[in-house]
């Protein structure tokens, strides 16, 4: 391993399950006599009363707090280190966030308080909406799914609910194969079947690509799906066009949000023809992501599709003393229905409220620009040691192949990726996007400094180097953590998915 | 692509499913090259005897550590035999793509319908043009 000035030992995980710590008789609680008659369980339970101990840890606060703490200590987070996962957008979390969202008029509002108790949380909730909507260029936003790929559900269940105001049912989704992952399952789980898009050449889908698929299945396109940026980290430059085209042979156009951190402030997707998107605040709008979470993923859609958003919806009334309220109205006879209980995802909307008005709308454009800036020149740097799937100007990230590496000395991008860990990075996303063999995807995000991109890159061409002098090294990486290379291939065969007693770790 | 065995004897599809020709049945599995790209096999999911598959149209999905991918069927008829031992062994795909990991054998509905597919050497040209 060469002596990077800014490279780490690898990620280190060790530490027994806390089942496996402890005595018998030993325990945190210090309870107070018992001063109420004692109850007979087990006469009360019946046949139900547990016969054997649950067998939960036995263990003191000291051991609980070190267990918990040394397992964060070994996890790798945003807050620890560059997380370039493409696709992902994991920026940083501000921390004035988490001071809005633990304020107590926010932090401690009960779910089933009453409206009239929770006026300052639904008139956020108002706020937000509004300006999502014009961040998107939509007419509302339904802040209810509670992630992505529920937003998408919900956006497609809108969507059917629309055609079947009008009679209709058409069953079929154009989805081009750099659109998002989860798009086909959003599909499958709303009854309607996904018709693949080829990848284009140009890496953008094409006009006449669409124009066909709407012919050979006229009638019965429900949508094109379509994620822009797209996960080739392309503008999709014919959007318009495609909208229109779509829009005339009777279908709609849902949006996946997933990238919007290429066009915030900058490109509106209502104004390219989109009807129906989501957001993922915890990746565009800065709420914790991956473990961090819950995520966030409210719906946008144009005013045709109001009627079927889903139900409670924070509505401003005017009281009988004149003065405005918020209310949650739930009589909306053609709603989809509730996709969350409650009202979503609270505590993520009172952190997105924050970002965004701590942004400002030149902020948010300054956001973008950066953020796109950023990919560029990591880009511009790794394509000197590795190919880039498509050589022009990206959005928010860049893809890479391990084809000429593989060639010459046989390691590929998962060994690629293991050996960043070596260097105390995480590593990128990899073999997705599908359409690029052995992809490698980066998206360093706006809060990633000039510094922290040099790191990377450096070490990623370290690597690179260390490919063709000793492949071997790379290939049984990752070598500086507790754990050498796992078998992914056994685990994924032969799972193991709850620690037991019996079992010999 | 010199390196990736393609036999001789069997043909070939540009998704890289193979068939072999065994008196009016056809064996269909997946390719060496198409191995390669999947890595470990971790799951391969496949159609009950009885179920008519088309040309061309998905019969099933194999799973790997990198991703998920569609099965396509090299000609259409009927499926008459399936391989039960990939449920309980996924890695006899990654051990032997050309023999203990062959996964169904379909009745043609016209054996002429082989003659189609490509023949070894056109295989391997359509490889080398993928540019892998």
């Amino acid at each position: 391993m060469s002596t990077l000035k800014h490279a780490s030992p690898g990620l280190q995980f060790d530490e027994q399950s806390i089942f496996e710590r402890g005595a018998p008789g030993r325990n945190a609680a210090s309870l107070p006599k018992l001063d109420v008659p004692a109850v007979d369980v087990a006469g009360r339970l019946g046949g139900l009363a547990r016969k054997a101990s649950a067998a939960l840890p036995e263990v003191a606060e000291p051991e609980v707090v070190r267990h918990f703490t040394r397992l964060s200590q070994w996890n790798y987070s945003i807050d620890t280190n560059f997380y370039p996962l493409g696709s992902c957008t994991m920026k940083h979390n501000p921390r004035v966030n988490e001071w809005a969202a633990r304020l107590p008029g926010f932090g401690s509002a009960h779910p089933y308080a009453p409206a009239r108790g929770i006026q300052g949380a639904l008139e956020l909730m108002a706020r937000l909406r509004t300006i999502l909507a014009e961040i998107c260029g939509m007419d509302d936003v339904s802040l209810q799914p509670a992630a992505g790929a529920q937003g998408e559900l919900t956006g497609l269940m809108m969507i059917r609910a629309h055609f079947a105001k009008l009679g209709r049912s058409p069953r079929k989704v154009i989805i081009p194969e750099t659109a998002h992952g989860t798009n086909p399952a959003s599909c499958a789980v709303n009854g309607l079947s996904a018709v693949p898009l080829p990848r284009s050449a140009g890496g953008v889908v094409e006009i006449g690509e669409v124009a066909k698929v709407l012919e050979e299945h006229a009638g019965d396109i429900a949508a094109i799906m379509i994620t822009n940026p797209n996960t080739l980290g392309l503008f999709e430059r014919n959007l318009p066009e495609i909208a229109k085209l779509v829009h005339e042979k009777g279908g709609l156009v849902y949006g996946d949000g997933a990238n919007l951190n290429a066009l915030m402030g900058r490109a509106r997707p209502g104004d390219l023809g989109i009807d129906v998107m989501q957001f993922n605040l915890h990746k565009t709008f800065t709420t914790p992501h991956g473990g961090g979470g819950p995520g966030s993923g409210p719906v946008a859609f144009k005013s045709f599709l109001t009627p079927y958003q889903p139900t409670p919806v924070v509505v401003k009334r005017a009281g009988a003393n004149g003065e405005a309220h918020y209310e949650l109205d739930d009589d909306r006879p053609d709603t989809v229905g509730r996709v969350r209980s409650f009202v979503g995802n609270f505590g993520m909307m009172v952190r997105a409220y924050a970002y965004l008005r701590e942004m400002g709308p030149d902020g948010l454009k300054q956001a973008t620009d950066l953020a796109v800036l950023n990919a560029n020149y990591l880009a511009a740097i790794v394509k000197e040691f590795l190919p880039i799937a498509f050589d022009e100007t990206c959005m928010h990230e860049a893809i890479f192949s391990d084809k000429d590496v593989k060639k010459a000395t046989g390691v590929q991008t998962l060994d690629l990726a293991k050996r960043m860990i070596d260097y105390g990075f995480h590593p990128p996303t990899v073999y997705f996007p599908l359409v690029v063999s052995g992809a490698m995807m980066m998206e360093p995000t706006e809060t990633e400094s000039k510094q922290t991109i040099d790191w990377f890159a450096n070490a990623l061409r370290a690597i690179v180097e260390e490919a063709k002098l000793d492949p071997e090294t790379v290939k049984k990486a990752p070598h500086h953590t507790r754990i050498g290379r796992l078998d992914e291939a056994r685990a994924a065969r032969k799972p193991v998915l709850r620690w037991s007693p019996n079992h010999e770790g | 692509m010199a390196s990736v065995n393609v036999p001789d004897g069997l043909r070939y599809t540009k998704d890289h499913e193979w068939a072999k020709n065994e008196a009016g049945k056809v064996r269909v599995g997946v390719t060496a090259f198409a191995v390669e790209q999947l890595g470990d096999i971790t799951l391969v999911e496949l159609p009950k005897v009885g179920t008519k598959v088309e040309a061309g149209k998905t019969f099933g999905t194999v799973e790997s550590v990198k991703t998920l991918s569609d099965l396509y069927a090299p000609l259409s008829g009927t499926v008459v035999a399936v391989n039960d031992d990939l449920a309980s062994h996924p890695e006899y795909v990654n051990d032997g793509a050309y023999d203990k990991g062959w996964m169904v054998v379909i009745e043609a509905s016209d054996a002429s319908q082989l003659d189609a597919l490509l023949d070894p050497e056109a295989y391997k040209k359509h490889l080398a043009e993928s540019d892998h």
